[in-house]
């Protein structure tokens, strides 16, 4: 169950966007999972009501747009819907196909709350505060 | 008529509608994870060194596989590796009682590496002994054949395993894991005689239906070791990396 780990990294995106929006709160967030992304939207969907604690994400829904497998044949040039497992040409059952759609992980949107100019520089300033320590932590992990 | 709700009862209120806002992002979910990602696969690059990321269940060979690799090359690779488990040192320390340089990663309960994780041990690991700078990194992931998958480390090559003791329809069961295979090796063919449920065709057909051309070689790693068509490979793909060959320098000083 890797889908906690998955979340946590959307989060730290979402936050990260929500600050340089100044926006006050999230309140959805769309993702795009492909069915060959190796992520469970189920299991992505309980891991975020845990991980979405905190201060942007506390109230934020999860909205998951789920991509079908499509092929394209190499040697007939046909595009069709596949399994996850059995991706072949449906029309001339070829299995020499490149993958068109459905390993998706994707961010696609984030709607925000109470977008205002009033509460933006208290926003920035904070954001800035943000950033400063997320430049330590980062320091620690960089190559010198 | 309320303008806002459109019944007839008048002069009440409705709170202000809050001011949303909805940003356009399409930017990959694993963007930190890849980011490391990308860190690492620059400095494996600047070390000229070949790294393998290893995946497949538990109990599937990995750990064997790297300790026969080491005695089939001799000091004619400067192979180290390192090591992901939940727990225990047990495999590096394996892997170093044969002469195999490595470093272990406990995830604790995690059940993949990242590319953070592996950035981590690096600061630990210098990709370069006595003997120069290591030719091939095998990084060996925890033994798990779904959530390794969605994790790229700055590997070069996937390599995954599948151990003639599982069923030989694991690809059509795992397609994300093995999509992702360079290489798929079928361990353990020396039980074949043994075993009534395994086939090797099958297997490849299980693979075809992924719908990648991915190369099969057949292992034993046991007492009656032939790894000779891996061993090949190895060399192929160390070969065709472009970097400096230090591997071949070696084998020819030796020689001489």
């Amino acid at each position: 169950m890797h889908e906690m780990a998955v979340c946590n990294e959307l989060l730290a995106q979402v936050r990260a966007i929500a600050v340089e929006h100044n926006a006050r709160s999230v309140g959805s967030i769309t993702v795009r999972i492909g069915v060959l992304s190796g992520v469970e939207p189920d299991l992505l969907e309980r891991a975020f009501t845990i991980a979405r604690a905190g201060d942007y994400t506390a109230q934020a829904r999860l909205l998951i747009e789920t991509v079908a497998v499509r092929v394209r044949c190499r040697a007939c040039g046909n595009e069709n819907e596949a399994a996850a497992n059995r991706l072949l040409c449906a029309a001339c059952g070829g299995y020499a196909v490149d993958l068109i759609g459905g390993d998706e992980l994707l961010l696609a949107s984030i709607e925000m709350r109470e977008v205002s100019d009033t509460v933006s520089s208290a926003r920035r300033h904070d954001a800035q505060d943000r950033d400063s320590s997320g430049q330590i932590s980062e320091g620690e992990d960089s190559y010198v | 008529m309320c303008e806002t709700c459109g019944c007839s009862i008048p002069g009440h209120e409705h709170p202000e509608p809050a001011d949303t806002h909805t940003v356009q992002v399409l930017k990959g979910l694993m963007s930190s994870n890849d980011h490391a990602a990308a860190h690492n696969r620059e400095h494996f690059d600047r070390s000229g060194v070949l790294v393998i990321n290893l995946m497949s269940s538990p109990g599937a060979g990995k750990t064997r596989l790297l300790e026969q690799t080491a005695a089939a090359f001799g000091a004619g690779l400067n192979m180290a590796v390192i090591e992901g488990d939940l727990e225990t040192e047990n495999d590096a320390e394996r892997l170093r009682r044969g002469g195999i340089r490595a470093h272990q990663i406990t995830t604790g309960s995690a059940c993949h590496l990242d590319a953070h994780l592996i950035h981590r041990a690096l600061h630990e690991f210098p990709l370069a002994d006595e003997r120069g700078p290591v030719d091939i990194l095998f990084i060996e992931n925890v033994g798990n054949l779904v959530c390794p998958a969605a994790f790229d480390l700055g590997q070069h090559l996937n390599v995954v395993l599948l151990s003639t003791t599982e069923g030989d329809d694991k690809p059509a069961k795992y397609p994300v894991m093995f999509r992702a295979a360079d290489l798929v090796l079928v361990s353990k063919c020396d039980l074949l005689p043994m075993l009534d449920d395994f086939s090797v065709e099958r297997a490849r057909a299980s693979l075809e239906g992924l719908g990648r051309q991915t190369p099969v070689i057949e292992t034993a790693a046991g007492r009656q070791c032939d790894i000779g068509a891996w061993v090949e490979w190895l060399k192929a793909s160390r070969a065709g990396h472009p970097r400096p060959n230090m591997m071949e320098e070696r084998a020819a000083t030796q020689t001489a």
